[in-house]
């Protein structure tokens, strides 16, 4: 019974405790390029609420604004309006497109580099280093018994975790208000119910999944890994193990003793050392590495220490691999990335951001829509005329008041009143002041002579009196009874 | 489970849970602890939600909760709070004289929009949706033709006294007699009345028929109709010169109003709705197009200056 893969009846447990990753310190040009990415991603979600915009006296003076109770989106010089959401969501699709240009290009570069849970974590993890000190304390201490200072330690981090988390949660709130006001009002207690609550969740997340949950989000959690590994093939960029170059594995000393015996790689761990995902970047390409390239750093560190060329740890694609293994050399960089997918990727993404500068710059910010009463369809007035009734939606999308015309054609003997005005006296134009920044709805009434055909189309205009003479129209119809009726 | 083969799976190198069907093994990937733990979480979540909500299903209704939390009790919460909100507004509107509303222009557009509330529960039934009521049975309320006048004290008498109500005093009311049935008018001097009708309101070319017609409505109908027949709002006597007929204007349909006419009749709505609903119906209905300016001054000058 006693065969070497019989487990004796020790049943595996199915469910696991998380292994610790106590992730050492590094340095290289990676690890510097992960510090610029996160000082600006971090300096980018701080502090973009905070910048001012002018925009005149009737709309807010934040530059990025998503102003959810006014129904306004405010990014710089564009205001869009929730009629003209294809814009966010064309910035999605571009958002979209533009992951996928990265990972067929240079892998899950997004994961390693850019994911803010990749970014919060790197965050937290330079906390457990300044408070509890580099990997081998930091295993020592979780190891070690409860003493006062194991305590304190735990306690000044988490009140660390607490604070950002805490930071994180209130600057999200500030995209949708005016930060310096809402700023005021979330201390005096002033602020909306839903700020507090937004606050409260954020910062709990924050805390869960940056504090605690971290590499575990990557690996159970989300979704994108799946999707990337689906997405990147033979000529996307991954970090990789040259096992062909590093194995057999053996120390400085055993290879001196053996020359020839052994491949470049001692053994030494240290790409183990410095993973934020506690992973063996040795064991090949697998779903919890986040390609961050730190244990490139590391192992570039080491060979550079006993005198082997760098890189035995280092960004290859499948095919360089294959090629590299087989005694050829990898393709150029240049060569790697401009290839027909990359290339239709990236022309999808220019097109549809060319698309939409386009349509932003063609806009006109004077907007009619008319919508036609139905019940009554039509109105039989005492002198034999017809009238018909109509809501004008009237937009006016600039930041300042306006007044406007609005003129009917192709209805001949018509007139036009609002339900302010008076049928005596009205012509087929009347004027009307829209309010900057709203929009306006006007009833109108059209009266025209009674015989004529029972369904007839005509024009409603509307345009600037104000210097700015475009404007917008509308085809609509006009009703009357049918013969004999 | 200790008769369980667990063992080591070549290709991926872990271990098997030790079931077999078939030969088909089963790999042990285990779950993260955590996601045990969220599992009971959820269980003791749902054991505190029994507690504090409705939940179990009983003969007539499900237990209560402690909570004592009900969809129909947010509802509840939900419109006294929205009375609340509308009530300074209300107040306003109570407060002011009609005639001084269109004046106001705020406060006329939230009476209109209060009116339109109204107008949906208590008046859609016969006058329809949006007012144009029903051809041969409701008057339109939409156009410019009023039989007991169409500004907006007349309108809000009418609301609040009804047509021809039985048991109120106040009620407008008159009784057009059925010169028909009641043998008052034979069928060819009804047939005379009704070409002179036709004829007034350039339906007919004058003739013969009219002619006499016109003698008989001298007698019999100008007290009421007036003299040229331009009605009579004091007795709701509709103008019979203009396009706008509510029984038919032909002469099958002219004829049989005079034989009998139908006299119909409105509710009124002062024993069941409050002076500012009133009031606030009055300016909907006045809005829907044919609002007369009446003796108001404060509704002239107000021009289309783009404030609904």
């Amino acid at each position: 019974m006693a065969s070497p893969e019989d487990l004796s009846g020790q049943p595996a447990p199915l469910y696991e405790a998380r292994k610790g990753v106590y992730p050492k310190a590094v340095n290289g040009p990676f690890r510097r390029f992960k510090w610029a990415i996160m000082a600006v991603t971090l300096a980018i979600y701080y502090a973009t609420p905070w910048i001012r915009w002018d925009r005149g006296p009737y709309a807010p003076d934040q530059a990025v604004l998503v102003d959810l109770a006014n129904r306004r989106f405010y990014m710089f010089q564009i205001e869009i309006w929730p009629h003209e959401f294809y814009y966010v969501a064309g910035l999605l699709i571009m958002a979209g497109i533009g992951l996928f240009l990265v990972t067929s290009a240079v892998g899950r570069a997004w994961c390693g580099y850019a994911c803010p849970q990749t970014v919060w974590t790197d965050l937290f993890q330079h906390v457990d280093r300044l408070v509890d000190g580099d990997r081998n304390a930091q295993v020592r201490l979780a190891n070690g018994p409860w003493t006062f200072e194991k305590i304190a330690k735990r306690g000044t981090k988490y009140l660390i975790y607490l604070v950002i988390a805490f930071w994180t949660g209130g600057a999200w709130i500030m995209y949708f208000a005016d930060a310096p006001t809402l700023t005021v009002d979330f201390w005096t207690g002033q602020a909306a119910p839903v700020a507090y609550g937004t606050v409260a969740v954020l910062t709990a997340t924050t805390f869960i999944l940056g504090g605690f949950m971290r590499e575990q989000v990557c690996i159970y959690m989300c979704p994108w890994p799946r999707i990337q590994t689906a997405m990147m093939d033979e000529k996307s960029l991954l970090v990789t193990y040259k096992d062909w170059r590093g194995e057999p594995r053996g120390s400085v000393k055993k290879a001196q003793a053996h020359p020839g015996a052994f491949g470049d790689c001692i053994d030494c761990n240290q790409c183990v050392a410095v993973c934020p995902t506690g992973i063996d970047i040795r064991q090949g390409p697998q779903i919890g590495c986040i390609t961050c390239a730190l244990c490139i750093d590391a192992c570039d560190g080491v060979m550079a220490q006993v005198g082997r060329p760098r890189g035995l740890i280092d960004y290859c694609t499948l095919d360089d691999a294959a090629a590299e293994k087989a005694g050829g050399t990898a393709r150029p960089v240049r060569k790697k990335l401009l290839r027909p997918r990359t290339l239709i990727y990236f022309g999808v993404w220019t097109a549809i951001g060319a698309a939409m500068l386009f349509s932003l710059g063609q806009r006109t910010r004077l907007d009619l829509a008319v919508q036609h009463e139905r019940s009554p369809l039509y109105v039989q007035l005492s002198d034999g005329h017809v009238r018909n009734n109509y809501t004008l939606k009237l937009r006016n999308m600039e930041t300042r008041p306006r007044r406007v015309a609005v003129t009917i054609g192709g209805l001949p003997g018509a007139a036009i009143w609002t339900d302010g005005g008076a049928r005596e006296g009205s012509g087929q134009r009347i004027e009307i002041m829209l309010d900057a920044d709203s929009v306006t709805r006007v009833k109108l009434f059209v009266a025209a002579p009674g015989k004529g055909p029972a369904r007839q189309d005509f024009s409603i205009e509307t345009r600037g009196l104000d210097g700015d003479p475009r404007g917008d129209s509308d085809i609509i119809q006009f009703d009357r009874p049918e013969a004999g009726q | 489970m200790a008769d369980l083969k667990q063992r080591i799976d070549e290709a991926t190198g872990t271990s098997t849970v030790g079931h077999e069907w078939d030969g088909i093994e089963e790999l042990n990937t285990p779950l993260p602890r955590w996601w045990l733990w969220t599992f009971y979480a959820t269980i003791v979540w749902g054991l505190a939600y029994v507690v504090l909500y409705p939940a179990w299903p009983m003969v007539n209704r499900a237990t209560e909760g402690v909570l004592g939390w009900s969809s129909r009790g947010d509802l509840a919460k939900e419109m006294a709070a929205d009375a609340k909100r509308r009530a300074p507004t209300v107040n306003a509107i109570a407060a002011t004289a009609l005639a001084d509303l269109p004046a106001k222009p705020e406060l006329m557009q939230a009476a209109v929009q209060g009116g339109a509330a109204a107008f949906r529960v208590h008046c859609v039934q016969c006058h329809g949706a949006g007012g144009a009521g029903v051809k041969n049975l409701y008057p339109s309320l939409t156009d410019d033709d009023w039989l007991w006048g169409g500004d907006l004290a007349s309108i809000e008498y009418t609301v609040t006294h009804g047509i021809r109500n039985p048991d109120h005093k106040a009620t407008r009311t008159s009784l057009m007699p059925a010169f028909g049935r009641d043998g008052i008018l034979d069928a060819a001097q009804i047939g005379d009345v009704v070409s002179f009708v036709r004829t007034i309101s350039r339906q007919e070319k004058a003739s013969a028929s009219s002619a006499r017609g016109a003698a008989l409505f001298e007698a019999n109908c100008a007290v009421c109709h007036g003299a040229g027949g331009e009605g009579g709002r004091q007795v709701g006597a509709p103008r019979l010169t203009d396009a706008i007929w509510l029984y038919g204007g032909d002469r099958d349909s002219l004829t049989a109003t005079v034989n009998q006419p139908r006299n119909g009749v409105m509710p009124r709505w002062n024993n069941r709705l409050d002076p500012a609903t009133i009031k606030m119906l009055s300016a909907y209905v006045y809005s829907l197009g044919g609002g007369e300016k009446g003796l108001a001054p404060a509704a002239e000058g107000q021009g289309a200056d783009g404030q609904p």
